[in-house]
């Protein structure tokens, strides 16, 4: 704990903090302490309409403000945010998961299966990632769920790649040779010997990962084929708001703002933590 | 013999660490009109950093300069960036260690053996600025030099890279070279040929040479005189058979011992 | 010349790939395309005539060859809902879009060059450290809420932006190109925080190396070392990130095309997928593949020339 203090404050050597580090706590802290409280208590439900309480600003009463339906948008950021994050971490699993095994089994055994999935991985990285993600919302259909599946697909390749790189690297290594002369099976080195070792390679594309998968939500929300209504993402949100930008202009601009928060929370602790070793 | 360059208490100290470090102290050095002049030291011996500050190439934050470099009436450690620049290229050259990266990867070679021309000499015009070029990259041994001149650097040997920097560096017959340890990323029977070159550019041209090295031995194929430094500081100077005659400092002496004899 | 036929060989090849990729998957979700057609009107007789006469039962890769073929040929095929063909309907709008993108790519070349170039070389000034933050706030911002907020601060604060009022280049093509100024602006901003940053990176790398002091030796100035010789380096990854960013802007565009009501590809594109219409999909991912590999394709063409030492490598 003491040693994990120390991290935020600065350093002795080079009296330099890392603000990177703090920064990306404090944003994330936020946001993920809305999205817990959210969990157990809502200002309001995020669903309740109210007819004479349309597009109101900041008040007491009302923290961020109405939408158009007069429902509160606090609770709905609570809300939305926790589908955003939720939406973001499945696409990491389902692509972290997958690039994975992929990533292994073809680096690991090589072959015509490696030369096949590599050129199939080739041709979906050389597409820009909203369109890749496009592809496979119009093939599973719009919905959360499926956005989820079809976020998480599209970001398989690059997670293919960069484990490939990392067992094509480690597989002629002394200790898999090692192991293999013991008679260790090919899944137990693939899963137990080499795996671990590639674990930060996939830890900090993980960070990276996960604010691309933010991103990309959010972008998708926002053309209206992600989470539906009236179970709104982050994204939807701000689809809605801009259309009140010229009547409450705070209502996008807060909206906004959450999103950047959440992004820039994420890649700031990604930074920090890669600089921990510098401090 | 007329003087042509005057080094007198060069001192050259760092700033970037904590404390200030000395690298070159008490440097002198008179250098004669189409001399040659050898400076030898281990490495870390100031005498890279000597020849970086004649060739007025020592950066300008994070250390300190003093004494004098005396070139055509001008002190170059305190004169205008013009006035310096107007001779860099032109009246003082300099080769460096790394033939391999102290060219521009993405630059033809003729451009780069030009450049001392396009800079200093406007009067020239195109075409005779690539005949120059041509006839330079004949003199230091490149053969087929149109060839040569259309090429990039990555597509010639160590050998031929510094052949070219060396035609560059000559190109617009300067009266002082500065080879910093030219041979050393070289191997051996380049090393001889480079040296032979240097020797007969000398002569032909009457180039003063000042040749930097740790390696005795070639210096004393090359030069007249030797400056022998250790630590930022010259410890013995003067003719190099003498020297090798009765070297006075031990530090000399492990170096002349740390000749390989096969010549014998 | 060897260098670029292969190159447009493997642009041949991955284009193939992702053909072939595309197809597969669109003909393989559930769902027969002639009941998507009719929908309640479908009879057995008239899926079974429909299915005959548009070759569904032939062997896919049969009808692989045949739909790749005239695809290159211009015939993209049909679309469900509006029944017309689906070239048509996207040609009149790819020009807007392409637009877009190139528009949004010139910007991003026009701010990130000189500055990059400019923080390079009063690195750790006052306007690096301003720049560096700004780009990491830049960078995480998406660009629909950038191009919301350029609509709010145009088009609400200092009311020189009509949003909705774009107008169609066979209208008032300088019209046109004045309304696409700002989107092109939202699109470029991120990608340009990118490749400033990328650039200063690579200028003050190259700026370190032996060649510059060879540079220096040779009585140049430092603007005549930075502009003659340590530019073309340090642009060379940077080509490469362009590149990459100019395909991004042609797909970022659809977002953009959605927030400043442009009607470009997007509309067709988004509207086709909420209802399933996917021959007007399949042609216009086709569309953009394209138009991605061949932009892939100039990019290593303009590496070659910067960079001579690619044909070694390779």
């Amino acid at each position: 704990m003491k040693r994990f203090l120390s991290l935020f404050r600065k350093n002795k050597a080079t009296g330099k903090r890392n603000s990177y580090l703090i920064l990306g706590c404090i944003f994330t802290g936020v946001i993920l302490l809305m999205v817990f409280i959210g969990l157990f208590y809502m200002p309001y439900s995020p669903t309740k309409m109210d007819a004479s309480s349309k597009l109101q600003g900041f008040s007491f009463k009302h923290w961020m403000g109405t939408d158009h339906m007069g429902r509160d948008v606090l609770s709905r950021v609570m809300y939305g945010s926790r589908v955003t994050l939720a939406i973001a971490a499945s696409t990491i699993v389902i692509g972290a998961g997958l690039g994975t095994i992929i990533g292994a089994l073809t680096g690991y055994f090589g072959g015509i299966f490696d030369e096949v999935s590599m050129r199939v991985i080739d041709a979906m990285l050389a597409f820009p990632s909203i369109l890749l993600s496009l592809v496979f919302v119009s093939l599973f259909g719009t919905g959360t769920y499926q956005v989820a599946v079809a976020l998480g697909i599209s970001f398989v390749p690059s997670f293919a790649r960069i484990v490939r790189g990392e067992f094509l690297r480690s597989k002629n290594m002394d200790y898999v040779e090692v192991a293999r002369l013991q008679g260790v099976s090919d899944m137990r080195i693939i899963f137990v010997h080499i795996l671990p070792n590639t674990v930060g390679v996939l830890m900090s594309s993980i960070m990276i990962g996960f604010n691309n998968a933010v991103l990309a939500e959010a972008g998708l929300s926002f053309l209206g084929i992600g989470a539906q209504p009236p179970y709104a993402s982050l994204g939807n949100m701000l689809s809605d708001a801009q259309s009140y930008l010229f009547n409450r202009p705070s209502y996008v601009i807060s909206i906004g703002v959450v999103i950047v928060i959440m992004v820039l929370g994420f890649s700031f602790l990604s930074e920090g933590i890669k600089r921990i070793s510098n401090y | 013999m007329e003087v042509i360059l005057d080094v007198t208490d060069l001192h050259i100290e760092f700033h970037d660490h904590d404390k200030p470090e000395t690298v070159v102290e008490d440097f002198d050095l008179m250098l004669e009109k189409g001399e040659i002049v050898g400076i030898v030291g281990e490495s870390g011996s100031g005498k890279s950093m000597s020849a970086l500050a004649i060739a007025g190439l020592l950066k300008r934050h994070a250390l300190t300069k003093n004494g004098r470099i005396m070139f055509d009436g001008h002190d170059l450690l305190t004169c205008d960036r013009k006035i310096l620049r107007s001779y860099q290229g032109d009246e003082i050259s300099i080769i460096f260690q790394e033939p391999m990266t102290s060219l521009n990867p993405v630059k033809k070679i003729g451009w780069q053996v030009e450049e001392s021309l396009r800079i200093h000499h406007k009067e020239i015009d195109k075409v005779t600025r690539k005949k120059k070029a041509i006839e330079m990259m004949d003199a230091v041994g490149l053969r087929e030099p149109e060839k040569v001149y259309d090429m990039y650097p990555h597509e010639l040997s160590g050998g031929m890279r510094q052949r070219v920097m060396i035609a560059a560096a000559m190109i617009a017959e300067p009266r002082i070279l500065i080879a910093d340890e030219p041979t050393t990323a070289l191997d051996v029977t380049i090393q001889a040929q480079i040296v032979e070159l240097l020797r007969k550019l000398n002569k032909e041209k009457g180039t003063a040479i000042i040749f930097i090295s740790h390696d005795l031995s070639l210096i004393r194929q090359l030069c007249q005189r030797v400056i022998v430094m250790q630590s930022g500081n010259i410890v013995e100077t003067g003719n190099v058979e003498e020297i090798f005659r009765s070297p006075k400092m031990s530090y000399t002496r492990k170096l002349i011992a740390a000749i390989p004899q096969i010549d014998l | 010349m060897r260098y670029i036929l292969k190159k447009v060989l493997s642009m041949v090849l991955t284009l193939f790939v992702v053909s072939l990729c595309v197809f597969l998957a669109f003909s393989l979700i559930p769902g027969d395309p002639v009941t998507r057609m009719f929908g309640t009107e479908a009879t057995p007789e008239l899926i079974a005539q429909y299915r005959e006469k548009m070759g569904l039962n032939d062997p896919l890769l049969v009808r692989y060859f045949r739909w790749f073929t005239s695809f290159i040929q211009g015939d993209m095929g049909t679309s469900y809902d509006y029944k017309i063909p689906v070239a048509g309907m996207i040609a009149e709008k790819i020009p807007i879009t392409l637009t877009l993108a190139i528009m949004s790519f010139v910007v991003m070349v026009l701010i990130s060059i000189p500055l990059g170039i400019y923080i390079a070389k009063h690195e750790n000034g006052i306007m690096d450290h301003i720049i560096s933050i700004l780009n990491q706030i830049i960078m995480a911002i998406p660009p629909f809420f950038s191009g919301i907020l350029i609509t709010f601060f145009f088009g609400v604060i200092l009311r020189v932006f009509k949003p909705g009022g774009f107008v169609s280049y066979t209208k008032d093509f300088g019209a046109f190109i004045k309304y696409l100024i700002l989107p092109a602006i939202a699109i470029a901003l991120p990608k340009a925080a990118m490749a400033t940053k990328l650039l200063r990176g690579s200028v003050i790398e190259e700026a370190g190396k032996d060649y510059t002091r060879t540079a220096y030796s040779r009585g140049n100035t430092t603007n005549a070392v930075l502009y003659r010789h340590v530019l073309k380096n340090a642009m060379i990854p940077v080509v490469t990130f362009m590149g990459m960013a100019l395909a991004d802007m042609v797909a970022g565009s659809i977002v953009i095309e959605q927030v400043f009501g442009i009607p470009g590809i997007s509309r067709i594109l988004l509207s086709s997928i909420n209802n399933r219409d996917y021959p007007v999909v399949e042609a216009i991912i086709m569309g953009i593949a394209i138009m991605v590999l061949v932009i892939n394709l100039l990019v290593d063409i303009i590496y070659r020339i910067i960079d001579p030492r690619i044909e070694v490598e390779e």
